[in-house]
């Protein structure tokens, strides 16, 4: 195939499509959040035009403090369980046969048409005290009494692993696909046992792509209102849960798209962060 | 600036015409009467199914005019939609079911076109709190319906029914009870004042406020699920996971109709009366139809057809209707019901919601 710059005005033509979608569905609506987050709040009714500060002022607390730490907290914990578990796992579903791989890829495929509610109230379920998995260790003699395992940490961070599972395997599996099995061979060649090539040969060659995925799941899972809401406490609750309050509920929107835009500035600035750090370890 | 927004509000308006036509091609009843049609917004789910079936049919048969029933999401979300419709001169709906806040938030910016009595005949069968007028004087809706929320227990948890709301608070339901997650509502504040304080007048006063907050914080560390969505508490109280919480009372009514070990009570503080009204949008270019329509529906025996149905209470005088003590009960009760403080979440909203999500999420 030959690749050409464009010479001539018509052939940026096939961007315009890409272009205005991306205008129409996500340029104006963030600026149109932006404006709202200065307009002036009237709590008997709705919100008019002005430029004020109130809105940012009030987030501007040691509440939203924690709560804003802790759904960074939740994202990070979350993309670390992802791709601790998706590496290992995708390295060795690419070295696997052709048919093992189909299935399973199809297996995760299938994960993702299942929508955030039904995901929630499955693992509630699976939780719960009256019909959950502990009801079977008490079958098997390992427990004496079910006990409820939701509301609480762990049962967040469990199914949100589970939904964004898929999504990390299936950004990582391309690159463990195309790794060049030669680098692993020579390795072992060499006398490097197999867990000692993956740490030091597939786990630094991928660098980039790990980072990259990390990145991507720590956007996804922050962005997640639904599952705290079911499995979690009110302490687990995400900035994602009183935006939608704020919103939905209390009809505030200039606060709500506050509070988004400060979420999204926050996500840019650490996404910036680790970039340069990922840059500055590759210069040393 | 405006025009940003304009962008935003005509690309709603497009998916609201796309679905509105999906519903129309859905229903090909609509399509037969076109002359004379009004869209009525309900509460979507169990409400929307509920009056499609037992009381718009007949309502078109008596009056000629094709009710087109839209879905409407509960909270606020409905009233945020008809506002900036109504700015941009639209009505998604013509005639909407509003909370009692809902209905004081959109007098605010005048969302209600005033009804004129004089149409509504039957508005005088009314009880009085159930007509929300303005400020002025001028009517901004119509009772519509009215339901309870009250202490609803597991029966095979709890063998004996729970007599007053006081029992949230006792140390022995720790991580047993499912209660909303809303100030605006729960009603807990209320409850409170209702139960412990001597009544919801000591909510006056931002100290009074205060002081309702601190009591209610002790009943957190016996509350497994703050709730949003019903389904999610309504599931775990029929298995008994979560055992005991506050309900709606027709609901719970019905859940045990059907076999449920799940009972609704009315403590002896009342149960929480909250209501809906019609409210017509001043977008609405169907004024003449909604007159028409909201006083069919305050007719004592559309209100005794709502309670035996719909299970909702009616918001005509008891003496009017023909409703059985047993039917009567079924959505209702004679002890004095704890009335919201609406005036409250509509003056304090921002305040009283910052001190709710502190003190539960803190």
């Amino acid at each position: 195939m030959r690749r050409e710059a464009p010479q001539k005005l018509s052939d940026y033509g096939p961007l315009l499509f890409p272009a205005g979608m991306l205008i129409v569905f996500f340029v104006i609506p963030f600026a149109t959040m932006i404006a709202v987050s200065f307009f002036k709040r009237d709590p008997a009714g709705f919100y008019s035009t002005a430029f004020v500060f109130d809105n940012y002022a009030r987030f501007l607390s040691l509440f939203f403090g924690k709560v804003l730490g802790f759904s960074l907290f939740l994202a990070i914990t979350v993309a670390i369980c992802c791709v601790v578990i998706a590496v290992p796992f995708t390295y060795l579903l690419s070295r696997a046969r052709r048919r093992t791989q189909v299935v399973w890829l199809v297996a995760l495929l299938s994960v993702l048409s299942l929508s955030e509610v039904i995901i929630g109230f499955a693992w509630s379920t699976l939780f719960s005290r009256t019909a959950g998995i502990t009801n079977l260790l008490v079958a098997i003699g390992l427990m004496g009494e079910p006990v409820a395992l939701n509301p609480s940490f762990g049962a967040v961070l469990t199914a949100m692993v589970y939904q964004a599972l898929p999504y990390t395997v299936l950004v990582l599996y391309p690159a463990l696909v195309r790794l060049d099995p030669t680098l692993t061979e020579a390795a072992r060649t060499l006398g490097a046992s197999p867990v000692k090539s993956f740490f030091t040969v597939v786990v630094p060659a991928l660098r980039n792509t790990i980072v990259a995925t990390l990145i991507m799941v720590f956007i996804f899972a922050l962005g997640s209102y639904l599952l705290p809401q079911i499995l979690g406490r009110p302490q687990h609750w995400t900035l994602s849960v009183l935006i939608t309050d704020q919103a939905i509920y209390q009809s505030n929107m200039p606060f709500a798209a506050a509070m988004a835009v400060f979420l999204v500035l926050v996500t840019l600035g650490l996404v910036a962060l680790t970039l340069i750090a990922g840059r500055k370890g590759e210069a040393a | 600036m405006r025009d940003i927004l304009n962008v935003t509000l005509s690309r709603r308006g497009v998916l609201g015409a796309g679905m509105a036509g999906a519903s129309l091609l859905a229903m090909p009843s609509i399509l037969r009467a076109q002359e004379k049609s009004l869209k009525v917004g309900v509460y979507g789910g169990y409400f929307k199914d509920s009056f499609d079936k037992n009381i718009f049919p007949e309502f078109t048969k008596a009056t000629g005019i094709a009710v087109e029933s839209v879905a409407e999401p509960t909270g606020e979300a409905w009233l945020v939609q008809l506002e900036q419709a109504a700015r941009a001169g639209q009505a998604p709906a013509d005639v909407s079911m509003m909370s009692q806040v809902a209905m004081l938030k959109g007098q605010a910016t005048e969302l209600w076109a005033p009804l004129d009595m004089g149409k509504i005949k039957n508005g005088a069968n009314l009880i009085e709190r159930f007509v929300n007028k303005y400020p002025d004087g001028r009517v901004a809706g119509i009772g519509a319906v009215a339901w309870y929320i009250t202490l609803v227990t597991n029966t095979g948890v709890f063998k004996e029914a729970p007599t007053s709301w006081a029992a949230l608070w006792d140390p022995a339901n720790a991580d047993k009870l499912g209660l909303l997650a809303l100030v605006s509502n729960s009603f807990l504040l209320e409850v409170t004042a209702k139960t412990f304080m001597g009544g919801t007048g000591v909510l006056d006063t931002e100290e009074g406020i205060l002081k309702a907050f601190e009591k209610l914080a002790e009943v957190k560390p016996n509350v497994a699920l703050w709730y949003r969505d019903e389904a999610q508490f309504e599931q775990a109280l029929k298995s008994g996971e979560i055992p005991m919480g506050q309900y709606y009372h027709d609901v719970t009514g019905l859940a045990a109709a059907d076999g449920h070990p799940v009972r609704s009570t009315f403590p002896k503080e009342g149960g929480i009366q909250d209501s809906g009204c019609w409210a017509l949008s001043r977008a609405s270019q169907k004024v003449e139809e909604a007159h028409v329509f909201i006083d069919y529906m305050s007719q004592p025996a559309i209100q005794a057809t709502l309670s035996r149905k719909v299970g909702t209470a009616p918001t005509v005088k008891r003496e009017m209707l023909d409703l059985t003590d047993a039917e009567f009960a079924a959505v209702s009760s004679d002890i004095e019901p704890i009335i919201p403080r609406y005036d409250m979440y509509q003056t304090k909203s921002d305040w009283l919601n910052q001190k709710w999500t502190e003190l539960i999420v803190g």
